[in-house]
């Protein structure tokens, strides 16, 4: 049974075991434009919960992209480095971005299922 | 302060644009499609940008003011021709600029066209140099639509006959509606396109035509992409009042005849630039791969040294990759000399490249 969380960089982290693969949502698309440039950690670093995991680029602007949870890069979605605007098209689903072997399942807890998310996406776009 | 509106601000909100304050303005950044769908659109059909924001000052007068605007604008004025324009700039006595802008002569005097950032600041050094002495009207009853792309001329011929007989860089008053529109044939993307200044009270009905005809509204994010894949300057970016026009390597907007006898504000500089080379100059720059380098983005040499500082970069959407403008030191400014970018911290390797990045395709020779 796998678990879909949200954090409030606009991260969503799929948890399969304690392998989490994580991406940016929609909304942060969205906000974003036509992303142009993506940037991924390296395969077999550990990240921090909350520490910078990779960087998008649109036209406009660089944003950092920032892992919610801690753990081991284990893989990368290299297609979305060669085409990033399938971060545009596909971004809760095929254009995810890394995938973590994680440490400590309880910072699961501290993230925001689905209706949480989207309440708090329309209030901070408002 | 409250920002200014453009007169097809509800057009913009009709279009869905997106709105970000620039030099006191609400203006459309991008609509509903995104910048690469609208970069696009203006390379393949025909864009309209409102850039009614930017300043249009008349000045009135005869044999005087030509020669009076000499000692200004390193330009051979006395021989434009009625109707046809020069890009220049606005210098200090030490000849950093303060606009860079296009002028045109028209009946009774000039047409002006400054940035928007700049105008109220241009209106008063010009008063100043020109002693208060002829009719100065930066006007704001007027908006500024471009019309820019291949399919331009065929969308706006059939809306004002006769446009599709200007050149590059002349223009000429038509009548629509009863309203006077000047039309001239120029622009900012490296398409050929058009600039109409007309009234304000006509600008949203006419624009509306324009979009009928086939043209989309494209914001000013977009703009800044096809200007900056044409090598295109921006003021606050590559131009400032640090920089001079041969630092920037536009010493070919000085008129040759001006250089040799001088005599304008600025002259002693320019004159010393072009003899003995500068220290740093505006160059193209190439990315490898698909980093993007922005603005202060910083420059080293092959053998790490600093030698400069990026001033525009982003993705070029019709070039399908990176794209940027800087200064770097004159001796690493030849083509294909290789550079590296730091971005993030960590070194990216580049080259220096000429422009544009990508090709003009101006109309020349209608006539």
């Amino acid at each position: 049974m796998s678990e879909v969380k949200f954090s409030k960089e606009h991260e969503w982290i799929k948890l399969e075991g304690d392998i989490a693969t994580i991406g940016i949502t929609k909304h942060a698309t969205e906000m974003l434009g036509d992303i142009v440039f993506a940037e991924l950690p390296e395969k077999g670093s550990n990240v921090e919960k909350d520490g910078t995991a990779g960087v998008v680029e649109s036209t406009k602007a660089a944003s950092d992209v920032y892992t919610p949870v801690s753990g081991e890069v284990v893989d990368l979605n290299q297609s979305i480095v060669d085409d990033p605007s399938k971060i545009n098209q596909d971004p809760e689903s095929s254009a995810w971005f890394f995938k973590l072997k994680i440490k400590d399942k309880s910072e699961m807890d501290t993230l925001m299922n689905k209706d949480e998310y989207d309440k708090f996406a329309k209030e901070s776009s408002a | 302060m409250d920002t200014k509106k453009t007169s097809l601000y509800q057009l913009h909100q009709d279009s869905k644009a997106k709105f970000v304050e620039f030099a006191g303005y609400q203006m459309p950044i991008q609509y509903s499609e995104g910048i690469v769908e609208e970069h696009k659109f203006t390379r393949n059909h025909s864009g309209i940008f409102d850039v009614s924001h930017m300043g249009q000052l008349f000045i009135y007068g005869q044999k005087d003011l030509v020669e009076d605007l000499e000692r200004i604008f390193p330009l051979d004025l006395k021989n434009l021709k009625l109707n046809h324009s020069k890009y220049s700039f606005l210098m200090s006595d030490n000849a950093g600029i303060y606009d860079d802008l296009i002028i045109t002569k028209i009946k009774d005097g000039f047409l002006i066209i400054l940035n928007a950032a700049c105008k109220e600041n241009d209106y008063k050094i010009l008063k100043r140099l020109l002693n208060d002495k002829y009719k100065m009207i930066l006007d704001e009853e007027r908006s500024l639509i471009a019309i820019q792309g291949p399919k331009s001329v065929e969308i706006l011929k059939s809306v004002i006959q006769g446009v599709e007989n200007l050149n590059f860089m002349s223009g000429n008053w038509f009548t629509l509606d009863d309203y006077n529109i000047y039309v001239t044939r120029s622009g900012y993307t490296g398409e050929d396109g058009f600039e109409v200044s007309l009234t304000n009270e006509f600008a949203d009905k006419f624009t509306r035509r324009l979009i009928d005809k086939g043209a989309k509204l494209i914001g000013l994010g977009a703009r800044d992409t096809l200007r900056l894949e044409a090598g295109l300057c921006l003021y606050g970016h590559e131009l400032s009042k640090d920089k001079t026009p041969v630092e920037a390597n536009l010493k070919w907007a000085i008129s040759k005849d001006r250089i040799l006898k001088g005599n304008f504000i600025g002259s002693d500089i320019i004159t010393k630039q072009i003899n003995n080379g500068v220290n740093k100059i505006r160059v193209g720059i190439k990315p490898e791969g698909r980093i993007i380098a922005r603005e202060k983005t910083k420059i080293y040499s092959e053998s790490n040294l600093e030698i400069g500082e990026i001033t525009s970069g982003t993705f070029g959407p019709s070039v399908n990759g990176p794209v940027a403008m800087g200064y770097v030191e004159n001796e690493f400014s030849k083509k294909n000399t290789k550079i590296f970018l730091e971005v993030r911290g960590k070194k990216h390797p580049a080259t220096i490249c000429g422009l544009p990045f990508y090709k003009k395709s101006y109309v020349k020779g209608v006539n």
